[in-house]
């Protein structure tokens, strides 16, 4: 099979390889997709949260055999101090329709699902492979890629590259800079096995239905971070994560701060006698708009993590990894229609595509909001959590303060940790950074 | 390490699905007498805790309980302290939930 010539090469069997694999085989293609792990999803980590208008647009009928864990219904935010939280709940019967939008999943498994798709369009699949270079001819055309097996040189017109957020060869193959650690953050995160029965009572939800919660605060220990908390089937995950270079700077643990979490008084209740079943880590992008790299060029494109793209503020990493995978494999299959080859300048068409998609659209809207939440972590996830849950707790508790002196005493703390123009100063940053 | 929050990661990665390499380490720590500040900073960063310091204050690795996250090629391989490869297909961890 090495000395067969392929019309594409996908490196990677994650969200944005198998979209654009299966969107290419489907269009009728010669691909070979190549994946190290054991099987599809065996590398793979996400909290995880499934979108499906961006998963229909590529198996319409996803809902008959997918393996879905629980359609959300309500979601949690939570801003957090070491005893409290102060909480923000939406939830609506409006989700138990038909069709629902959001689901939990589990990506060993429905990454495996995923890729038996990909195999049915008619892709080769070959898994327990390495690609360890992406190769290039005397012009620096991308021609195939080098694997760790006996022989392993395959050719192919083009690679899509879907190697995931760390993205080795691509930086290997000067394609673009190693992610720096203030664009990435690393979370941790447990499986917490119990009987279903407890899941949804704990959670307050019936039969598949499902609860997302996502707190930030002193949790993070001041660090730009959060922690998370999703229901599936028979376990919930539950996870954190902080950037990278916060980790470097402060010199917490990421397995500490996780163990942390777990014991606030607002989380123990929801996992107490659960059992673990795994432990797993994974890098998510955090840079935004302004840290995506270079998208195709002769003979390659390079989608989902790889490039960066991760909607930070909606928590999309996967459904930008699908959608531009989708779309990778849109443009190319349309250039091996018209029998162009696959040149920078034909495979610029996939550009064009992601610019006029919601991804770009989002990210440039939020190109902000890295740089501010990344640079006054402090305030943002040390200083207001505090203030905002003793500001609840003036306002719930009643000790005989006279209700005057407790709003005096509630503002009075606010202006002394962060002054007049500091409050005016962070309101007008988020709103910008928002807009 | 006495802090009680600080939990054994030892009993975390034994829940997991590993397929070790022996003696083909992924990852190799530049050879140095004494460690720069990003090694330094991978002995609390990395969540596996692969690596620790030795006798001598140097920084070391063990890659078996490796997750593959990538955080210590983003501190450590811009300067050079470590090189940093994919394990060789079908090793490494195998995640069986992800």
């Amino acid at each position: 099979m090495i000395d067969e010539h392929f019309d594409a090469i996908v490196i990677g069997a994650g969200m944005g390889g198998n979209a654009a694999a299966l969107t290419m085989a489907e269009r009728g293609l010669k691909v070979l997709q190549i994946e190290r792990g054991e099987y599809p999803g065996s590398k793979n980590v996400q909290g995880a949260i499934l979108y499906s208008e961006m998963l229909e647009k590529i198996i319409p009928n996803f809902r008959e055999d997918a393996p879905l864990e629980r359609h959300l219904v309500e979601q949690r935010f939570w801003m957090m101090d070491d005893r409290s939280h102060t909480g923000l709940h939406y939830r609506s019967e409006d989700f138990n329709e038909e069709k629902p939008n959001r689901y939990t999943i589990i990506r060993a498994q429905f990454d495996k699902w995923f890729s038996s798709k990909v195999r049915e369009a008619g892709a080769v699949v070959l898994c327990e492979t390495t690609v360890t270079e992406l190769v290039k001819d005397t012009f620096g055309r991308v021609i195939g890629v080098r694997v760790d097996r006996a022989g392993g040189f395959v050719r192919a017109d083009v690679v899509v590259i879907a190697e995931g957020v760390s993205g080795l060869l691509g930086t290997r193959a000067n394609l673009r800079d190693i992610p720096k650690a203030a664009n990435v953050a690393l979370a941790v995160k447990e499986m917490h096995f119990m009987p279903r029965e407890t899941i949804e009572s704990r959670f307050n939800i019936k039969g598949d239905e499902g609860v997302v919660i996502e707190a930030a605060g002193t949790i993070t220990k001041g660090m730009t971070g959060m922690g998370f908390i999703y229901s599936n089937k028979e376990c919930v995950s539950i996870g954190i994560g902080c950037l990278v270079s916060d980790f470097q700077k402060a010199g917490e643990t990421p397995y500490g701060l996780l163990e942390r979490f777990k014991r606030h008084p607002s989380v123990a209740p929801l996992i107490e006698g659960s059992e673990v079943k795994e432990y797993a880590a994974h890098l998510i992008p955090e840079g935004g708009y302004k840290a995506i790299p270079q998208l195709y060029g002769d003979g390659w494109v390079v989608v989902g993590d790889a490039a960066q793209l991760n909607n930070a503020i909606h928590r999309e990493g996967s459904n930008l990894a699908m959608t531009s995978g989708r779309l990778a494999g849109e443009a190319i299959a349309r250039i091996k229609t018209r029998r162009d080859p696959m040149t920078a300048d034909n495979l610029a068409v996939y550009k064009e595509l992601i610019d006029k998609s919601f991804i770009m659209k989002d990210l440039k809207k939020y190109k902000d909001m890295p740089s501010l939440l990344h640079t006054q972590s402090q305030n943002f996830f040390l200083t207001y959590p505090q203030l905002v849950n003793k500001a609840m707790e003036n306002f719930v508790r009643v000790d005989g303060t006279p209700k005057r002196e407790k709003e005096k005493l509630t503002m009075r703390a606010f202006v002394a940790a962060r002054t007049w123009w500091g409050l005016i100063w962070d309101a007008f940053s988020l709103a910008r950074a928002w807009r | 390490m006495a802090d009680e929050l600080s939990p054994r990661i030892e009993d975390k990665l034994y829940q997991n699905r590993y397929l070790v390499d022996a003696g083909r380490a992924h990852i190799k720590v530049r050879e140095h007498d004494v460690p720069t500040a990003p090694l330094l900073a991978l002995l609390t960063a990395c969540p596996a805790r692969c690596y620790e310091l030795n006798d001598k204050g140097q920084v070391e690795i063990t890659v078996d309980g490796c997750v593959e996250c990538g955080t210590c090629r983003v501190i450590g391989e811009p300067t050079g302290d470590i090189e940093w490869n994919y394990p060789r297909g079908g090793y490494g961890v195998l995640f069986k939930f992800g």
